[in-house]
């Protein structure tokens, strides 16, 4: 079975490190709303100090206009567990992150808003980019099969979780599966008060 | 084979399997604040579902609030309607609120411990990353996502998966100069900041015995820029001792049961950790990050790096663009950079050992000209026991803003923010760009460094200066 998750222009942000206050800054975080992120994505890089778009930035280069696969490197996300950070990414229309590792926090907000998030070797991240470098990249992504349908039959597989796995193909509202176990819950919290009735 | 403190904790609190390799964990505390929270009490509302435990859920206002004035429209409009939004939703939900005019008020990691709610052996999640500060009481204590903060709040549960363990040994004694923030910083230095990812770390050894519970928790607070999940010490009797009488800690009937469950949370003798790392405390020496991330650290004493001395390309050309955007030349002695700024507060450095060790490098001297210097307190309590032992008006006499408590200069959510090309000393947790503001140029340090800095005017080791004490 083949099933596409997502397909499209891929965008190449090449470092590590990317954190979350880059993803979107302070400012942003006083909205009581989880939309209208997408015009906040990576402000500080994207936006000169005037307002207007910086060239030199990747995501404002004509060639990566529509993109909805960020490539990226090491311990992406890392820093604030903000998920206006995932919020941001996903509105500007991203939907699938390759990169050699994630922030824990970050990966599962992401995993949470239904994104897929592929972390890969070193050496495969190299070859991404290196492909990237070559002209504009299309790729699709075959969560099924766990592979990056890479074009003229090219592919690199990846693994996952297959918690996860199940959880992004099927869709499941995760508080809804805990609430099924409601009864354990209840059970949970009668043991524990009766051991432990400091704890309330 | 023995466990480790950290699956100790964990299997204590498993309701159930969810399914292949993912457990439903019970979460004893739940702590929230204005910033992380509004989306999640929306999606509550829209699915038709209620605060399942509102008597374990504690609210508080500190990430966008003013440290100037006492009151929601003071850092904005749009602030203002976050804060009134998390009054609405505690009311609505019961849930309790130290709001802006609590006298205990304060930035959630600096007042859950001093409310007792923090325990050993708890659970304890926030919609905060510095969420880890918890896990100096020995609890395992974790920053998540509003998505998550809704599922807590609905179910009092959180899917979680078995962590990795690391353990890092900190042997031998820390000099009377160097302080916990000193330790982090080079632990991460040392592990770099993705080296704690997929980790809970259990910090060890002498030199962490011999900490304060102010001092662990300003170590565990930063696990998390290692990338560690959380950072946890097991209790001990420094423990038991700052939790007695404290407002939610066990009343007199439980204490000794509490304690005596307390005593059964430690790593077996035979437990096998993931990782382990062990340094020599004896060698750490002040520190001071140079670069954009935590990981670009420094002694005092040591030269700014060059990009070439980096054997990773990629690193090479991290420290090339930070040294760029920080306004530094390899081979620069901090100690001859001048500071614009100086922030002393945070979740990292806001307590009250904190303001004493800076306030012993500030007494009877003046904050250098062209400076402008802020204290920060982490709470209400905090404050009122540093007016009461007379800090505050040592920092005032200098020169120094003494503010209300907030998470303030930080993140810069509210107006205490650090101008483009300004370079501000600073005890908090994130030297990131822009973290401070637009272009800020941040360098962390301890609390008694931020403080030298601002009389000094630039970088000094505190271990040099005459008449210092620690």
């Amino acid at each position: 079975m083949s099933e596409i998750f997502a397909k499209g222009l891929v965008c190449p942000l090449d470092k590590n490190n990317v954190d979350t206050d880059q993803i979107i800054p302070k400012q942003f975080l006083t909205s009581v709303s989880r939309d209208g992120f997408a015009e906040a994505l990576f402000f500080d890089w994207r936006y000169l100090a005037d307002g207007s778009a910086n060239p030199e930035f990747v995501l404002n280069e004509p060639q990566y206009q529509g993109a909805s696969v960020l490539l990226t490197r090491a311990n992406f996300g890392c820093g604030s567990s903000r998920e206006h950070a995932p919020w941001a990414i996903q509105q500007y229309g991203f939907n699938v992150i390759i990169a050699e590792s994630f922030a824990d926090i970050f990966f599962n907000n992401s995993i949470n808003n239904g994104m897929l998030l592929i972390s890969l070797s070193a050496a495969n991240i190299d070859f991404l980019f290196n492909r990237c470098k070559q002209g504009p990249q299309q790729w699709q992504i075959d969560l099924a099969n766990q592979e990056i349908l890479l074009g003229n039959n090219a592919a690199i597989g990846f693994s996952i979780d297959a918690d996860i796995k199940q959880r992004l193909l099927s869709g499941l509202d995760f508080i809804g599966a805990s609430e099924t176990f409601s009864p354990q819950i209840d059970q949970y919290e009668a043991r524990r008060r009766a051991a432990q009735p400091w704890l309330g | 084979m023995g466990q480790t403190l950290y699956q100790k904790i964990y299997q204590s609190h498993v309701v159930g399997a969810l399914n292949g390799s993912t457990d439903l964990l019970f979460v004893d505390r739940h702590l929230i604040h204005e910033v992380t929270s509004p989306q999640a009490f929306a999606g509550l509302r829209q699915a038709g579902r209620q605060v399942r435990r509102p008597d374990l859920t504690f609210a508080t206002m500190d990430h966008n609030t003013s440290t100037q004035v006492r009151s929601y429209d003071a850092a904005g409009e749009t602030s203002r309607k976050q804060l009134e939004a998390l009054a609405a939703n505690c009311a609505e939900s019961g849930i309790e609120l130290l709001d802006l005019y609590h006298p205990d008020q304060g930035i959630v990691h600096v007042i859950g411990p001093e409310l007792g709610l923090t325990q050993p052996g708890m659970i304890i999640v926030c919609g905060d990353s510095h969420t880890s500060t918890h896990g100096a009481f020995g609890a395992i204590a974790f920053g998540i996502g509003t998505s998550e903060v809704e599922h807590v709040l609905a179910t009092q549960t959180l899917p979680q998966q078995v962590a990795k363990t690391l353990k890092v040994e900190v042997t031998g004694t820390l000099s009377p100069f160097v302080t916990p923030k000193d330790v982090i910083l080079a632990v991460i230095g040392a592990l770099g900041t993705a080296g704690g990812n997929g980790y809970v770390a259990e910090f060890c050894g002498d030199a962490i015995k011999g900490m304060t519970m102010e001092g662990r928790m300003t170590l565990c607070n930063m696990s998390i820029e290692m990338g560690a999940k959380a950072g946890l010490i097991a209790p001990d009797a420094t423990t038991f001792a700052y939790l007695q009488g404290r407002r939610f800690a066990p009343k007199a009937e439980h204490w000794d049961a509490a304690v005596s469950y307390w005593q059964s949370l430690y790593s077996d003798a035979d437990a096998q950790f993931d990782k382990v790392v062990s340094i020599d405390g004896n060698q750490i020496k002040p520190q001071v990050t140079w670069g954009t991330n935590p990981e670009q650290v420094i002694a005092i004493d040591q030269p700014v790096p060059s990009p070439e001395s980096f054997t990773d390309l990629i690193k090479a050309d991290a420290a090339r663009r930070a040294l760029t955007y920080m306004g530094l030349e390899a081979g620069q002695k901090l100690t001859d950079v001048s500071v614009d700024v100086v922030f002393i507060g945070s979740c990292t450095n806001s307590r009250i050992e904190d303001l004493r060790a800076a306030a012993a490098v500030v007494a009877g001297k003046t904050v250098a000209a062209g400076v402008r210097a802020l204290v920060v307190p982490g709470s209400g309590q905090v404050k009122r026991q540093a007016e009461a032992e007379g800090l505050a008006d040592t920092f005032k006499a200098a020169g120094f803003e003494w503010r209300e408590p907030g998470c303030s200069m930080c993140l810069g959510m509210n107006d205490d923010r650090v101008d483009a090309g300004q370079r501000c000393a600073s005890t908090s947790n994130r030297n990131f760009e822009g973290r401070q503001g637009r272009g800020s140029r941040t360098h962390l340090v301890s609390p008694a460094m931020a403080a030298a800095a601002a009389i000094h005017g630039k970088f000094v080791d505190v271990a040099t200066l005459t008449g210092a004490s620690a």
